[in-house]
C-alpha cells in the first residue's frame, strides 16, 4: 500500500495538532501513538483514553429477513438478541475459516450493525452481499461513521458529562442512541481494551464537534489520546485476538478458542458442517497464551518448542506493562495443549515461557 | 532532534564519544530512541567481550519493534551500563547522557575517521 492510496481519518488535523506518529493500515493514515506508548497505556488502565479507531467498516442490514440473513452468516446466535443488545461473533468460510471477527448490533426488528475489521471490509462486503443474494439490503456505511473508543476506569465518569448519567445503566455489550454535541451518537458499552468503556458511531459530519467535546470534557480527567499501538498492547493483555494475526481465513473458531461463539443448536450457518466435523474429531492445533519467564521480548512468528521439537508458533507479541514480563498469543499443537511450560525461541536462543488459557490481564469486578 | 555537535556517528544511528584515552562511549541517537518510541528491553556486549566496526552487538526492543545495535568502531568492551538493565527508560529520556550504552577499547583508532560528524548525521537523518 503506497502512502498516496492511504486516506486521512476525519479528524486527521486533531490527531496532528496532538503531534501524531501515523502508520499507514487498512488504507488509512492511522495515528500509531501520540507521545510514550507506556503512558498511553497506563491511562487506559487507570484513568481513560480516547481512541480513533474510524478505519472500522460499519455494514447496515436492513429489511424484513435481514435478522434472519445474516444468521446465516455468523456462527453465534443473533435470534437471541434484543433491540439495543450486541454480540461478539465470527463469519465462516464454507471450511470453517474465519473470514472476520465482528460485533453485531440489533438497532430493532429489521435493522443491524455489523462492525467489522477495517482491513477485511471490502472481502467481508463481497462475502456478505453473494450470501445475501437480495434477500435484504446490505449497504457498506463506513464513509459515513465516525468512530471512537472510550476506555477505561474512568470512562462512565466521562461519558456521563457528555451523554447524560444514564449512559451508566447501558449494560456491558448493550448499545442506545444519545445526542452528544447536537449528533446523534449510537453509545455502545464494549471495547477491545480489557476495561470498562464505550464505543461511539456518529456520522462522519459530526466529527469534530463530538470529538472537542470528549476531549475538553476529559481533560481534568487526564483523558490521553491513544493509538493502535496501545490499542494492540492492551488487547493483547486482555487476551482479545486480532484478525490477521491470531486468526485468519485458515484458522477456525475452535483452534481460535472462540467456541464459545459457535452455536451449533442455532439454524444453518456458514461453516457449520466442517466445524462441527472438526469439533467431533477435535482441532489439531489450539490458541495458547504465552508469558516469557526470562527477560527479553516475545514477538509474533517465533518457534514455540516442547523439548526438541518445534510444536508451534507465536502470532502476536510483545512486552506487558501489566505484568512486567512479554506475552505472546500463538498455536500448538492439540497434543501438547496441556503443557504449562514450554520454550520459544528468540533470535536463536530458547526461553522458557508459562503456558496458559486464561487471559493475562483481567480487571477486577468487571464483566469483561 | 538533538545532535551534539561533539560526538560522531553512524548511519544505523548510534553515536560514539572519544574519551580521549582509546576508548570510546557508545548510544544511540535522539533520532533513534525517538523513532523506536518507548524501550523496553535491552541485549548490551558483554564485558570483555569484542564487537566489530558495522556489527550487531546488542538488540534494542521496544514497545512495538526491535532493532539491532551496531558497534560504531571494534574493539573491547570495557562496561556497560547496569543502569539501564533496569531502566531501559533512561535511553528515551537522556540518549546522550544517562542513556549510554557500553564503552570500547579501540583495536584500531583510525575507524573512528569513518565516522560521521554531527552535521553529516544531522543532514542524513533530514532526508
Amino acid at each position: 500500500m503506497t502512502e498516496t492510496a492511504t486516506q486521512q481519518l476525519a479528524l486527521h488535523q486533531r490527531h496532528q495538532a496532538l503531534d501524531a506518529r501515523f502508520v499507514p493500515f487498512a488504507g488509512y493514515q492511522m495515528p500509531l501513538r501520540y507521545g510514550s506508548i507506556l503512558d498511553e497505556h497506563r491511562a487506559v488502565r487507570t484513568g481513560v483514553g480516547l481512541f480513533d479507531v474510524s478505519h472500522m467498516g460499519e455494514v447496515e442490514f436492513t429489511g424484513a429477513k435481514a435478522g434472519e440473513v445474516l444468521n446465516e452468516l455468523i456462527t453465534n446466535d443473533l435470534s437471541k438478541l434484543v433491540d439495543g443488545q450486541a454480540l461478539y461473533t465470527v463469519m465462516c468460510n464454507p471450511e470453517g475459516g474465519i473470514i472476520d471477527d465482528l460485533i453485531v448490533y440489533r438497532l430493532g426488528d429489521d435493522h443491524f450493525l455489523a462492525c467489522v475489521n477495517a482491513a477485511n471490509r471490502p472481502k467481508d462486503a463481497a462475502h456478505m452481499q453473494q450470501s445475501v443474494a437480495g434477500r435484504c439490503q446490505v449497504v457498506d456505511r463506513s464513509d459515513q461513521y465516525v468512530q471512537l473508543a472510550i476506555q477505561g476506569p474512568s470512562a462512565v465518569a466521562l461519558m456521563e458529562r457528555i451523554a447524560g448519567p444514564s449512559v451508566s445503566s447501558i449494560g456491558y455489550y448493550h448499545c442506545r442512541f444519545g445526542q452528544i454535541a447536537g449528533a446523534r451518537v449510537l453509545i455502545s458499552r464494549t471495547g477491545y481494551t480489557g476495561e470498562d468503556g464505550f464505543e461511539l458511531y456518529y456520522p462522519v459530519e459530526a466529527a469534530e464537534p463530538v470529538y472537542d467535546l470528549v476531549w475538553e470534557n476529559g481533560r481534568d480527567l487526564d483523558l490521553r489520546m491513544c493509538g493502535l499501538a496501545a490499542r494492540d498492547m492492551l488487547r493483547l493483555e486482555a487476551r482479545m485476538l486480532l484478525y490477521g494475526n491470531d486468526m485468519d481465513d485458515r484458522t477456525t473458531p475452535l483452534e481460535a478458542g472462540l467456541g464459545w461463539v459457535v452455536k451449533f443448536d442455532k439454524p444453518a450457518f456458514i461453516g457449520r458442517e466442517a466445524l462441527l466435523a472438526q469439533k467431533e474429531s477435535g482441532p489439531l492445533r489450539r490458541l495458547r497464551g504465552f508469558i516469557l519467564e526470562t527477560p527479553g521480548v516475545l514477538r509474533p512468528h517465533y518457534p514455540v518448542y516442547l523439548g526438541d521439537r518445534q510444536i508451534g508458533e507465536t502470532t502476536s507479541g510483545g512486552p506487558s506493562p501489566t505484568l512486567g514480563k512479554s506475552i505472546a498469543l500463538g498455536y500448538v499443537e492439540s497434543a501438547c495443549a496441556k503443557e504449562k511450560r514450554v520454550e520459544i525461541e528468540i533470535r536463536s536462543s530458547r526461553h522458557l515461557c508459562t503456558m496458559t488459557t486464561q487471559p493475562f490481564y483481567k480487571r477486577s469486578g468487571g464483566d469483561s | 532532534m538533538k545532535v551534539p555537535e561533539e560526538l560522531l556517528y553512524t548511519k544505523d544511528h548510534e553515536w560514539a564519544r572519544n574519551r580521549d584515552d582509546g576508548s570510546v562511549m557508545v548510544g544511540i541517537t535522539d533520532y533513534a530512541q525517538d523513532a523506536l518510541g518507548d524501550i523496553t528491553y535491552l541485549e548490551l556486549p558483554e564485558v570483555g567481550g569484542q564487537v566489530t566496526r558495522g556489527e550487531a552487538c546488542g538488540v534494542i526492543e521496544s514497545v512495538k519493534t526491535f532493532s539491532d545495535l551496531y558497534a560504531p568502531v571494534s574493539g573491547t568492551v570495557v562496561e556497560v551500563n547496569e543502569a539501564l538493565r533496569q531502566q531501559e527508560s533512561l535511553i528515551n529520556e537522556s540518549p546522550y547522557e544517562e542513556g549510554w550504552m557500553f564503552i570500547v577499547r579501540m583495536s584500531d583508532p583510525s575507524e573512528l575517521a569513518d565516522l560521521l560528524s554531527a552535521q553529516d548525521y544531522q543532514a542524513l537523518v533530514a532526508e
